[in-house]
């Protein structure tokens, strides 16, 4: 029964494991940019955000065609709604990384005063973040959702030990103000990256158990 | 406040158990939407709601059904079917004018005064959202008005008798989209007045316009509970398989 919609639902999980691999493409091609030095990889970064965004529209409008076509209800109707939620931060973790990208397009020219130990983590960290949301979705898997909301919690003590680290490199000489500026920034980039895998994971916690935990 | 209980209502034609064990409360000024696949026993159950079934040889009822809190057997059955109700299918106007469908339930019940039947037909036509429509044409025949007309008709003759609770067994299923529509909407009106019972095959309508929703299968009832609830985190696998149409 109803072959057509299975299809299209299993299409639509299709999407969101490609959307999520971009995430995670430019995630890593980001701290890559950054840690490198390589202004070209940065470059590359900022214009790989237009391949999620376009990925972000497509599957927004095989959502609207699900509902138009199926109007689901009950856990199919969670499903769809979850992930045309689920897009709109995963789109934002893609502009975050073309973000970190422009900065580290102006970090590229001159020596690092610290070793970008934490931040790489952090990277790390969210990329898995994202990833394991979107596993967790397409399997229904309640446990790695709830694991990634709690992983934001490892993101933020990272976030909280580089602002540790750059007050001490201010402290010790206020010429690394400028630098330590900039990778406070990114260090905030990749705490609100955790942030939306939190509220994707939420998403995929909503559509397996049918409630918000935002709305309790 | 519940308007009306069923209490372990059991349900034979002859040798078929069509309704097992039924419990269902129906609260007062609620739309209860009954849906399940054909042959489950909700048409079946929402006529058992005004004894509609008392003319059927060889059906059984065991269990109670109460109106108020008192069982429905012992009132007696003109009094029970003025206080509840009933809306068919398909669109059944008497062969009479607008006007004399209208009225015939209140002249049966002994009104004679032509200004109170007057009255009567105004306010059954407005509260049946087809006074402006009709208010020209009050002494034509009912028959030759449309399919979604005639349906707001046989409301509208419903509601003239003033009931308390208001039966509809898939009261949209042989009318166009607008004509469905104005029915859904009129229905969503009359929950203010009217305790509504409502069997529909569309799943979409008993979204749109029940408050609770309860689902039939071989003649018991799987799952029942609010709308929003039962569409959206179905307890029941078996609602699951049927409201997203994968049942079998």
């Amino acid at each position: 029964m109803r072959k057509g919609f299975d299809a299209q639902l299993e299409q639509l999980k299709n999407e969101m494991i490609v959307m999520g691999s971009l995430i995670e493409t430019s995630i890593a091609m980001a701290i890559k940019a950054l840690i490198e030095q390589n202004k070209e990889q940065a470059q590359k970064t900022i214009a790989f955000d237009e391949q999620i965004n376009q990925k972000e529209k497509d599957i927004e409008a095989l959502c609207l065609k699900l509902i138009l076509q199926q109007q689901p209800v009950a856990k199919d109707l969670r499903t769809v709604s979850a992930a045309l939620k689920m897009i709109t931060d995963m789109e934002r973790i893609g502009d975050q990384a073309a973000d970190i990208s422009e900065i580290a397009l102006l970090l590229a020219d001159s020596p690092y005063i610290k070793k970008l130990e934490h931040i790489s983590l952090m990277a790390e960290e969210t990329a898995k973040m994202v990833t394991n949301a979107v596993d967790a979705y397409v399997q229904r898997n309640l446990v790695k959702a709830r694991n990634v909301i709690d992983a934001d919690d490892i993101v933020d003590s990272y976030f909280d030990a580089v602002k540790d680290d750059l007050i001490g490199m201010i402290s010790k000489d206020v010429r690394n103000g400028s630098q330590a500026m900039d990778l406070l920034m990114i260090a905030k980039y990749f705490e609100r990256i955790g942030d939306h895998a939190v509220n994707i994971a939420e998403w995929v916690e909503f559509s397996i158990t049918g409630v918000h935990r935002q709305s309790l | 406040m519940d308007k009306m209980m069923v209490k372990n209502l059991d349900l034979y034609y002859g040798d078929f158990q069509a309704l097992d064990d039924v419990n269902l409360a129906i609260p007062e000024n609620q739309i209860t939407a009954f849906i399940g696949p054909s042959g489950c026993g909700k048409s079946t159950m929402i006529k058992t709601l005004n004894r509609m079934n008392d003319l059927i040889e060889g059906c059984k009822i065991e269990g109670e059904v109460l109106l108020d809190g008192k069982s429905i057997q012992e009132l007696d059955v003109n009094t029970l079917r003025k206080r509840v109700g009933m809306v068919f299918q398909k669109p059944n106007p008497f062969p009479m004018s607008v006007y004399d469908n209208i009225a015939y339930g209140p002249r049966t019940h002994g009104v004679r005064s032509k200004a109170k039947l007057d009255d009567i037909v105004e306010k059954s036509l407005m509260d049946a959202a087809i006074w402006d429509e009709l208010k020209d044409r009050l002494k034509k025949s009912a028959l030759g008005l449309s399919g979604g007309q005639q349906q707001r008709i046989c409301i509208a003759r419903a509601l003239a008798i003033q009931p308390e609770v208001l039966l509809m067994d898939e009261p949209t299923s042989a009318l166009d989209p607008i004509s469905t529509a104005k029915i859904e909407e009129l229905v969503s009106t009359l929950k203010k007045e009217y305790t509504i019972v409502i069997v529909t095959h569309n799943m979409q309508q008993a979204v749109r316009i029940s408050d609770q929703t309860a689902f039939f299968l071989h003649g018991q009832i799987v799952e029942h509970g609010t709308t929003a609830q039962f569409f959206s985190i179905p307890q029941d696998k078996r609602t699951e398989d049927y409201i997203t149409g994968r049942f079998g």
